[in-house]
């Protein structure tokens, strides 16, 4: 909607700071400077990024006009620069949704697709499992974050390619996403610590690649036999089936080589596996904490995993049917701790919200750290209540402009049904095989919010005792 | 279809639908995703044999697009 000419500027938060805005507020308690906004402005106010506004939406009226709004008004293509460096050039952060379904069909995130993928999940589960003792303590950030490099490569690219990768890939791409400083908003290539190991860990990522495809080109024998060893003894998948890398090298340039780098196919690898990997990895971290500290309900979660395993039932069965409590328990953990806490916008024209003047060239976001827990969609907000959503309650269909941990509307996560199959997947592999308990107070598991994208603070450790 | 005085209708947000496909696995006879593209309601009104699938195709539904009514003639 074009704005009127009675319509008024957003509110500005307090706590500006000269020069910088509410810049180095953003890079340390990010949630708490969106809920006072909240508390400040209503449901539409605005905080400063070093000289520029972001508009601030929340709760379902303001976030629908967000959510609804076509391309040509909020755009979400220029609205992360911090990606820029990490995907490199030449790979867009997003796309039009036109463009996005079709890549739907093509990524093989189609619920035909999804029977092969459960199984590939729950095969790299009990693979990273197989290298535990009957009892130790695991770290969740690394635990996770390396369980799910595998998954998403091996998903999203190929087996072939997934055999090809180790645990130097997964602590490479952690570099990657923590080199997310929101003070990219100011200068992506700033010269601070975390920009320099970003810059130097896609440079080895290339160079891991790059070694990948001339294996390929040229097969050494050493080198061939040891690949050998290593598909034999993961006999779950098959080597000789085409991934994506073999694929993307089979298209020439006029001249006869490879149309495609290293350095271009690396770009396009870490995009296609960059949404679902911190996401799903601080995910499964956050349900496993959150059942830890109610044990009545993981009680009641592993006895519905027992019930229906007991009888021989394969996961990748179950894991793409209703398991409703561990269910609850994973949307629970996503209300309370999205893994995205800020989406944002491009304004390309001049807005108007409610009588409120949005500028073309605003950021505009949307939070769903905040509107998660709005206390008029979700009583006790603050709480981890998986009943919320058992029958005949339903929290998340009741309120689709409030509970967005996967957004919402034309731009909605197009793999939330692969990240809900493969954290059933997971949680049905670990819960019922394994026992765990917390290695440190309850209340000291915390998230990272240093950094655009949000991971685990470190320590968090639980311990794990195999079951009998 | 009207049956024993109930009826259910099917209608879906195309602002929402992403083509996932869900629904076409869940109710094939009334939902069709034709490739790269979004939904298409084959029958509006289904049977009453049917609606037992429509509604878990709108519960499964990824992008919650589905919207099925459901009532007293």
């Amino acid at each position: 909607m074009p704005s009127s000419p009675r319509s008024v500027l957003p509110k500005l938060v307090s706590g500006a700071e000269p020069d910088f805005g509410h810049l180095q507020e953003l890079r340390t308690n990010p949630i708490g400077l969106m809920r006072r906004l909240r508390d400040e402005c209503g449901d539409i106010g605005k905080f400063n990024l070093a000289g520029r506004d972001v508009i601030l939406l929340t709760d379902s009226r303001a976030n629908e006009f967000f959510f609804r709004s076509p391309e040509e008004d909020l755009d979400q293509s220029e609205a992360y620069p911090f990606m820029k460096p990490i995907f490199g050039d030449g790979v867009v952060f997003d796309t039009p949704p036109e463009r996005r379904r079709e890549m739907l069909h093509n990524q093989s995130l189609k619920d035909k697709f999804m029977r092969g993928h459960a199984q590939t999940i729950s095969d790299e589960v009990d693979n990273m499992v197989a290298k535990w003792g009957d009892f130790g303590k695991i770290d969740l950030l690394d635990f996770f974050a390396e369980l799910t490099i595998y998954t998403s490569s091996a998903c999203l690219i190929g087996k072939k390619f997934r055999d090809n990768l180790d645990s130097r890939f997964a602590q490479l791409y952690h570099d990657l996403e923590r080199g997310t400083d929101a003070l990219a908003y100011v200068d992506p290539y700033a010269p601070i610590e975390s920009f320099q190991k970003r810059d130097a860990a896609r440079l080895e990522l290339v160079k891991l690649v790059q070694e990948i495809m001339d294996e390929r080109v040229q097969p050494s024998r050493g080198r061939s036999d040891s690949l050998d060893k290593a598909s034999r003894d993961q006999s779950f998948s098959d080597p000789q089936e085409r991934d994506m890398l073999d694929v993307l090298m089979s298209i020439k340039a006029d001249d006869g080589s490879l149309r495609f780098s290293a350095d271009e196919i690396t770009g396009m690898f870490i995009s296609m596996m960059f949404a679902g990997h911190h996401t799903t990895s601080g995910t499964a971290a956050w349900t496993l904490i959150e059942l830890l500290r109610k044990p009545d309900f993981l009680q009641e979660v592993i006895e519905e995993l027992e019930k229906l395993y007991g009888g021989g039932s394969p996961v990748s069965y179950q894991a793409l049917r209703e398991i409703p409590k561990l269910e609850a328990a994973i949307k629970e953990a996503l209300r309370l701790h999205p893994p995205l806490i800020l989406l944002l916008r491009v304004a390309k024209s001049d807005l108007e919200y409610n009588g409120y003047k949005i500028e073309k060239g605003d950021l505009v976001g949307a939070s769903p750290a905040i509107s998660n827990r709005i206390s008029t969609s979700f009583s006790d907000p603050e709480c981890f209540i998986p009943q919320r959503y058992l029958d005949p309650r339903a929290d998340d269909r009741d309120n689709p402009w409030n509970w967005i941990p996967f957004g919402a509307g034309r731009h909605r996560c197009v793999g939330s049904a692969f990240a809900m199959m493969q954290l059933k997947a997971i949680f049905s592999v670990l819960l019922v095989g394994w026992h765990f308990e917390m290695a440190q107070a309850p209340e000291s598991y915390q998230n990272d919010h240093s950094k655009m994208v949000v991971q685990l603070a470190r320590p968090a450790e639980v311990t794990y005792e195999r079951r009998r | 279809m009207r049956e024993d005085g109930k009826m259910l209708r099917v209608s879906v947000d195309l602002d929402l639908c992403q083509g996932h496909g869900v629904c076409e696995n869940e109710a094939p006879e009334v939902f069709e995703v034709p490739k790269k593209s979004k939904v298409v309601v084959l029958d509006v009104s289904p049977p009453s044999h049917q609606w037992e699938q429509v509604r878990q195709a709108a519960k499964y539904c990824p992008s919650s697009a589905i919207i099925i009514f459901e009532g007293d003639l």
